[in-house]
Order: structure tokens, then C-alpha cells, then sequence
């Protein structure tokens, strides 16, 4: 029979149940302290232990036995206090011994619901699986009847439209003495913009730490100003700082205006004294990440900076509603809403939807097809990420991206309407790190251009998250990287400097890549949109869904 | 003598002539329809009753008068080569023009429907002012065959193409060069983008954009999609294929409208290696190349007799008596343009509109 002792552990956890258990070797410690310090969620402590030791003096073994206090680094059982396998405490120990392992047998979700909370965490959908996207491949390689180009050396325009492109019929030309001529009572024409066809995904100041968003916005205004690629970044739902829209700078962001409405009422006051037009805003009515639900600001975030711009009283969670609360229907309310956004800038700014992946997406689509004024739809599939949601929103809920566009685009090419509406192709851009790759399958499937989030946090800023459920604390505050913090403490740790330099790093990096894809096409002037012919998938299922050819 | 053109470089496999403004027998029937094509006795008994019962009425049939001691096409001699003359259904006479030329293409489209299949019809035209004459095998033997020399068939403007489609299976209507509604090319090279090419393309809800047997078909329908359809000036083609930058499109007197242009008309754009020759119904000939792979190409001649020719052989063969210093190999930005009447050659750059 069990003693007593054992039976009153019986409801605690072992630390098999966990997802990643903490190796730590006595042996290499040197008991600095510095992992139990720098622990994001208090994994481990510093604890003491008694030990019997047996040791022998003198030349004849005469063994005796004999109790020692020493201090070891505990990893805790509290499933409140699960490690998160983020490795902040093998990054700072200067003596290699400790590192989290993951443990793929643990049974974490079973019980990480405690007074009836479902686990909420940050990151994306926890599939390490390679995504459909990544098993594409390019498979038309122009040799001999047509030379591929020199990815090095010729000439490639890596550009996309945002916006919507008036069918030819309808642009009001004429022609006069051999010249055409764009005729002033012609009628409406929407406004375009050149940009970069990798833009960077809506990610929030307030979700972002301030170090983070300013690394991103010097790294776009960079690309833009220096290495003439036009990059665009949204702003996230959460407004934007008043210097910055007010700056020359704002051309280079995507306002993005949510259920919410955060940070709009400082926006909108500010547009008188704008020195330039937005890139475009975007109307977030769902994201890929977590399908139906609203954006979600934790309370210990809403920092002074973060009420300001977003006008906002500090210290109160700032949830974004599910949906727009003046949404009534597609064709009257969000029809309303993009004309009223249009408005706003006197019809010179793209408005466009970002809806999350969907079946019902093509329904959206033909709507937005017959309003003049949408610019574009932008679909962030089930791989998108996001700093705070439900588990299961992000594990279970969404659509994949590469279906949804595919058939968002046959269908608008069966209605001639391929290059009026660009789609935009979010959720899972660079999951295994192949960002120019995915982007380059996204746009050969018929997506105009494509959003990522979560992979420049991770090639830009060492965000440590994963496909395992790695880190992930961006909803807590806690990030240990400084990026999704607005604690001074957390986010001094990331230099802006250093992140805007890896953004330009990682984009002129892509760049390289999509001519190196493009090169062997034999597409340079334009992007290869809908050049489905060049897919490959040697998964027959894949093939046939996305209507490519099937390769083995 | 277009043949022998391009016996210095031709790969043999075939021959593809396309005739406009029509001498010879043709010449007192300038307005009139001609149906051009090739059909089994089966095919031509489908035509004519399909004809009869449009109310086509037929007023003169050309037939080459075939040489049987030359050697006989690769795929066997056809029962019927034809080009045949019509007077428009009562109905169409009065109609304006556009109107008839629907008739025609619907006519058209209706027979290829007819003889697809089987095989047992092929019709490369049906156009006033238009003969065409495709067949594979040996160019010049082919050219014996159908006893070209005779003086039966006369033309001020010949497109000629020395060979069939050469990348996939030879097929009649993969034969160059294409012709739509008074509109044709022919072109060297290969399509990089025609998947979405030809999806942007047969989405414009236009019947005769269809087909697409080769990926350089793409060009003739892009030249009458730009000219007729859009009412485009013949250089603004060449805006279309080879979109310019941004940058370069500021240095334009038209930059605005070629801005708008190049957006709508995005998915037009070709990446070559492409030299692409023809000719639009005023009779206007041309010659431009892709923007950056380029194929061979040269235009030269004296006022009153050019040629536009993939290699500088074949110029020479043409127009012998030319000063060579004029000769002229359009580039990335140029398009060879020789109005009707062939009085000169138009060097047009397409950075140069101020």
C-alpha cells in the first residue's frame, strides 16, 4: 500500500503530461541563476534537495555516508507554469546545461483548461505538417525552345497591382491622331498601387511591442526608400502613431480599420494634416488564425502609449468584436463601408476586404467582383497567425489557403474578372522558411500578392515560436523576445535597428529567390499570375483539387 | 518567292500562307467573303449544305491546280483544297460591316465545329480579301505541289511560315499563321505566358477567341483584342506585349492612358522569346519582338516592295536591290511598321513619343 505522502500527489501532474521537460545537468551548473531569472512563465526554480552522499578517506575504503543540501533548477508541475520550450534559459546559461525537450507524448491539452478556461496562447495553428503550399513545385523549366532567363543578370520587375483594374473596355481612352487619350469625363477611375507582391501582414502596435512595429516600419521605409522595393506593411488593427501618418512615411502602410475601430477617431482627425495617401486600408473582417473571432488586446498590454494611439483608457482588455457591428449585408453594409473608407481619401486610396479562409470566400468574392469600388480580397488561410485566440480556433478552425485561392481565381477568371480584383494570399507564407517560395506558388495558383506575419517576426526578430506549440506567450505579455510586449523590461531586449535590418535582409533575400523561380519560367516583366502551368504536386489529390499537373 | 525566302532557314515540316490584297483571279471579287480550307469530299459536302442553308451564296472556287509529279504532302494529299468566293445571305448585305464580319466568324467557327472531329474539314479563313493555304510537309515541295508559280494566286501582302507548329504533334490548325477577322501573325518563338494569355483571352467573351491549337495563336487574337476591339492605335500592341516600367512610362506624351493600359491590359504581357509579323485588315504590316529574349528579325526593302523576315538570307532573296544600310532589326522597344501601300518603312520606338 502506498504511503500517505503518495496518495496526497494523486491529483498533481508528472512531467510527462508536459510538452517540453527541462534537461538540466549538476554538473554544468554553475547555480548563476540567470534561467530561473529570465523563464518566462516561472517553468523552474531554484530549489533544494537533499542528497546523500558516500564518499571514503584514506587509503583503505572505509565508505560513510553523509546528507548535503544543494540547490537544483526544478522544473515545476503546475500547468499554469508548463514550460513552453521557448529556450530563454539555454540561450542565457553560460554553461550549456540546461534546454527544454520536447516531449511528444505529453497530454497537455487534456488538462490545460483549468477553471474552465480553454488554453488560449498566441502563434499559430500547432501542424508541423509541410502545408500544401509547400508541396508545390515548380516544374516548367524553359531550356531550349525558350531560354530561361538570368536570374543575376536580366532585367526582372517583381511588382503587383493593389487595387482594382478597370476591364479594358471600360477605360476611357480615345483615341486622337494616332495617340490615346485618357478622356476627363470618362467616369471613375479606381486607384492602383505598384507595390512589392510580399507585403507584410497586419500586425497591431499594442499586439506588437514598440520596438518590434518601429523595426518593421524603418525596415519597409528602407526597402522603399533606399533599395527601391516598394514593401508595404499593414498596420494591424490598432491604429498607427500621429507622426508617423502624418510623415511622408504613411504611403508606405495599409491602415487596416477592424471591428473594433481602434485607433480610427485619432486617424480620422488626423487626415487633414496628411502630407501623403495611405497605401490602403484594409477592412478586417476575419483572420485566418482564428476564424469568427475579434482581435483581443489583454488589459497588461494597454500600456500609455498603447491608449493613445489606439484612444483607448489604459489598463482594459480591448476586444475586438467578432464581427463589424454595423454589418448588416455584404451588398449594403460592407459595400457601404468600402465606399466609405474610399471617401475618406477622396476615392485616391485602394479599400479592400481580408476575410479569413473560407468556404463561403467565393460568395464574398462575386459581391466585391460587381462593387467598382472594392480593390482587392485579401484571404488569410488556416496558417495565419495571431497574438491571442482560443486553442482550438487556431488548431481546428479555418480553411486552407492555396484551395481557396485557386478557386476564387478560376472563378473570377470564368467571369473575365482575373485581373480586375487581385487577390491577396495570407496565413502560412514561409512556414518552413520558404517565404519566396510559398509566395511564388501562391501567385502561379492566382493570388496577386501575398501577406506574411509570423515568419518575418521569426526571421526579423528570433521570434522562438513554432509549429509545436513552441513559446507562443504572445497573449500573455510575456514574450521573451520583446515582440509581443509592452513591458520596458522585455521589449529593450529587441534593437529596432537590427530588426529593420534583418526585414530588409530577409526581403532583398526573397527577392533573389523569386527571380531565381521566375528566371527558369521565362517570366520577368510581369508577374507569372495564374501561370498555373508551371505547378507541379506529386500528390495526386493536390493536383487535381488545385488543377495543376501531377508529377511523381 | 516568300517560300524560297526561307529555304536558307525553314525546318521543312511545313507551310503556312496567308494572301491579302488579292490579285490574280480574286481581284474582281475584292469585298466579297472567301472561305479558305481544306476538306475531305465528306467535309465538303458538310460545307456546302451548311453554307446553302446559311443562304452563303457561292460565286467563284479557286482550287490549285495540283502538280502530281511533285511529291505529295507528308500527311497524304487531301480531296479538297479550296478557297471559294461568297456573296452574303440576303439578309447581311445591307448590314453594317461589323455585323457581317460576325457572320463570317460565326460561319466559320460553325464549320471548324462541323470537321474538328473527324478531321474531315479544316477552315483557316473566311474574310474578304484573304486567301489561306496551309499543309504539312516540305515548304517549297508543297509550294511545287500546289503549283504556287502559276500565277493563280497573286497578292500584294504574303504572309508565309516555313514550317508547322514544332513543339507538340503537327496539327493543321497549330499552323502559322493565325488569322482572325482581317488580322494576322505569325511568329518565332515560344509563349512563356499563354496559360494566362489564353485565359484572359477567352474570357473577353468573344467567340473567335478559341482554338489555341499553338501557343503563338495567342498573338494574332492579342493584336485584334488591342485594334479592334479596344480601338487601340496598331502601336499601342506593341505597348500591350512589352509593357513599359513605371519609370519609362513618365518619358511618355501618353503616359496616362499607357499607365491605365498597362494595368488592365497586365495579363496580355509576354516575356518572348517572341518576333511576331503581321498585318491588320488596312493592310499595315509589322514586325516587333518580345523585350528581352528576342528572336531574329529585319525589315528592308525600297518604297513600294519591303520584307520583314526572321533572317537577313531571306531578305536578301526578297528585295536584292535595297541599300542594306537602311536595313532595320527592330529591339526590345522597337516596332517595324509599313503602312499599306508598302511606300515605307516606319521605324517606331516605343520611348520616343514626346
Amino acid at each position: 500500500m502506498d504511503p500517505a505522502t503518495r496518495l496526497d500527489q494523486n491529483h498533481e501532474l508528472s512531467l510527462k503530461e508536459f510538452p517540453y521537460i527541462i534537461r538540466w545537468r549538476d554538473d554544468r551548473c554553475t547555480r548563476c541563476g540567470r534561467c530561473t531569472a529570465v523563464c518566462p512563465v516561472s517553468a523552474i526554480e531554484a530549489a533544494p534537495h537533499v542528497h546523500r552522499r558516500v564518499f571514503s578517506e584514506g587509503t583503505v575504503p572505509s565508505p560513510k555516508a553523509q546528507r548535503e543540501i544543494v540547490h537544483v533548477v526544478r522544473q515545476v508541475t503546475d500547468i499554469d507554469r508548463y514550460c513552453t520550450g521557448c529556450g530563454s534559459c539555454t540561450l542565457v546559461c553560460p554553461n550549456e546545461a540546461i534546454e527544454p525537450e520536447y516531449n511528444p507524448r505529453h497530454k497537455f491539452l487534456t488538462y490545460k483548461n483549468r477553471g474552465g478556461v480553454p488554453f488560449r496562447r498566441g502563434g499559430r495553428r500547432n501542424d508541423p505538417a509541410p502545408s500544401t503550399i509547400d508541396q508545390l513545385k515548380f516544374t516548367r523549366i524553359s531550356m531550349l525552345t525558350d531560354p530561361a532567363l538570368d536570374a543575376g543578370r536580366h532585367e526582372f520587375r517583381i511588382r503587383t497591382l493593389l487595387g482594382r483594374n478597370l476591364p479594358p473596355e471600360q477605360l476611357p481612352l480615345k483615341a486622337r491622331g494616332g495617340r490615346l487619350v485618357v478622356s476627363k469625363s470618362g467616369g471613375f477611375i479606381p486607384p492602383v498601387r505598384e507595390i512589392y507582391p510580399i507585403r507584410i501582414g497586419s500586425m497591431s502596435i499594442g499586439a506588437l511591442s514598440p520596438h518590434m512595429w518601429e523595426g518593421l516600419a524603418m525596415g519597409v521605409a528602407y526597402l522603399n526608400e533606399v533599395e527601391g522595393m516598394p514593401v508595404v506593411m499593414c498596420t494591424g488593427e490598432g491604429g498607427i502613431p500621429p507622426r508617423l501618418l502624418k510623415s511622408r512615411f504613411a504611403k508606405y502602410f495599409i491602415l487596416q480599420i477592424a471591428s473594433g475601430y481602434f485607433g480610427w477617431d485619432e486617424i480620422v482627425h488626423a487626415i487633414p494634416e496628411m502630407s501623403e495617401d495611405p497605401a490602403a486600408i484594409e477592412i478586417k473582417y476575419g483572420q485566418g488564425a482564428k476564424p469568427g473571432d475579434g482581435g483581443l488586446l489583454m488589459a497588461y498590454k494597454v500600456l500609455k502609449l498603447i491608449a493613445r494611439i489606439r484612444g483607448v483608457p489604459e489598463f482594459v482588455d480591448l476586444a475586438s468584436p467578432p464581427t463589424h457591428q454595423t454589418k448588416y449585408s455584404i451588398e449594403e453594409a460592407v459595400a457601404k463601408m468600402i465606399q466609405s473608407m474610399s471617401m475618406a481619401w477622396g476615392f485616391r486610396v485602394p479599400v479592400y476586404p481580408k476575410i479569413s479562409g473560407t468556404k463561403t470566400a467565393m460568395a464574398v468574392l462575386n459581391n466585391l467582383a460587381r462593387n467598382p469600388y472594392a480593390g482587392a480580397l485579401c484571404i488569410d488561410g488556416e496558417d495565419g497567425g495571431t497574438g491571442a485566440a482560443y486553442n482550438v480556433s487556431m488548431d481546428k478552425m479555418g480553411h486552407p489557403i492555396a484551395s481557396n485561392i485557386r478557386d476564387c481565381y478560376l472563378d473570377l477568371v470564368a467571369q473575365g474578372k482575373q485581373n480586375e480584383l487581385p487577390l491577396i494570399a495570407a496565413g502560412g507564407m514561409g512556414k518552413t522558411g520558404n517565404l519566396a517560395a510559398n509566395a511564388a506558388a501562391m501567385i502561379m495558383l492566382g493570388a496577386s500578392a501575398v501577406d506574411t506575419g509570423k515568419y518575418i517576426m521569426q526571421a526579423a526578430a528570433w521570434c522562438f515560436g513554432d509549429e509545436r506549440n513552441r513559446c507562443n506567450l504572445c497573449n500573455t505579455g510575456r514574450c521573451p523576445r520583446g515582440i509581443t510586449t509592452q513591458d520596458p523590461k522585455l521589449y529593450r531586449r529587441l534593437d529596432p535597428d537590427r530588426v529593420a535590418e534583418r526585414v530588409v535582409e530577409v526581403f532583398k533575400a526573397a527577392d533573389v529567390e523569386l527571380r531565381k523561380i521566375f528566371a527558369p519560367l521565362g517570366r520577368s516583366t510581369e508577374l507569372p499570375i495564374g501561370m498555373s502551368d508551371a505547378l507541379g504536386a506529386a500528390d495526386s489529390e493536390i493536383a487535381e483539387r488545385l488543377q495543376i499537373s501531377h508529377v511523381v | 518567292m516568300a517560300l524560297n525566302t526561307m529555304k536558307e532557314g525553314h525546318d521543312g515540316s511545313g507551310l503556312g500562307l496567308v494572301l491579302k490584297d488579292l490579285g490574280g483571279e480574286f481581284e474582281k471579287f475584292k469585298g466579297l467573303p472567301i472561305l479558305s480550307g481544306i476538306a475531305s469530299s465528306k467535309g465538303l459536302r458538310d460545307l456546302e449544305n451548311y453554307m446553302y442553308a446559311q443562304g452563303f451564296e457561292e460565286i467563284h472556287m479557286w482550287q490549285p491546280d495540283i502538280d502530281d509529279s511533285a511529291p505529295e504532302p507528308e500527311t497524304g494529299r487531301r480531296d479538297h483544297y479550296f478557297a471559294k468566293v461568297y456573296e452574303l445571305p440576303q439578309l447581311y448585305r445591307d448590314r453594317p460591316r461589323k455585323e457581317q464580319e460576325e457572320l463570317l466568324l460565326d460561319a466559320r467557327l460553325a464549320l471548324r465545329a462541323l470537321g474538328e472531329d473527324e478531321e474531315s474539314l479544316f477552315v483557316f479563313s473566311f474574310y474578304p480579301d484573304a486567301v489561306t493555304l496551309k499543309e504539312v510537309g516540305d515548304p517549297l515541295e508543297l509550294g511545287r505541289f500546289f503549283r504556287l508559280e502559276d500565277g493563280s494566286l497573286q497578292a500584294k501582302i504574303v504572309l508565309a511560315q516555313g514550317r508547322q507548329n514544332t513543339n507538340y504533334d503537327i496539327y493543321l490548325y497549330a499552323c502559322h499563321p493565325f488569322f482572325l477577322q482581317g488580322y494576322c501573325t505569325m511568329t518565332n518563338g515560344e509563349n512563356t505566358a499563354f496559360v494566362p494569355i489564353t485565359e484572359f483571352l477567352t474570357s473577353r467573351g468573344f467567340p473567335g477567341y478559341m482554338g489555341y491549337n499553338s501557343d503563338s495563336e495567342v498573338f494574332a487574337h492579342i493584336l485584334h483584342y488591342t485594334h479592334r476591339q479596344l480601338g487601340y492605335p496598331l502601336t499601342y500592341y506593341k505597348d500591350v506585349i512589352t509593357p513599359l516600367s513605371e519609370q519609362e512610362i513618365d518619358l511618355r506624351a501618353d503616359g496616362e492612358a499607357l499607365r491605365l493600359i498597362r494595368r488592365s491590359l497586365r495579363p496580355l504581357c509576354i516575356d518572348g522569346p517572341n518576333c511576331v509579323i503581321g498585318f491588320t485588315p488596312d493592310g499595315t504590316a509589322f514586325m516587333v519582338q518580345d523585350a528581352k529574349k528576342l528572336r531574329p528579325g529585319v525589315a528592308g526593302g525600297v518604297p513600294g516592295k519591303y520584307a520583314l523576315v526572321s533572317e537577313e538570307c531571306g531578305l536578301d532573296e526578297a528585295v536584292p536591290d535595297r541599300d542594306k544600310t537602311q536595313d532595320f532589326s527592330p529591339m526590345k522597344y522597337d516596332m517595324a511598321i509599313i503602312p499599306p501601300g508598302a511606300g515605307e518603312l516606319i521605324r517606331w520606338n516605343q520611348l520616343h513619343t514626346k
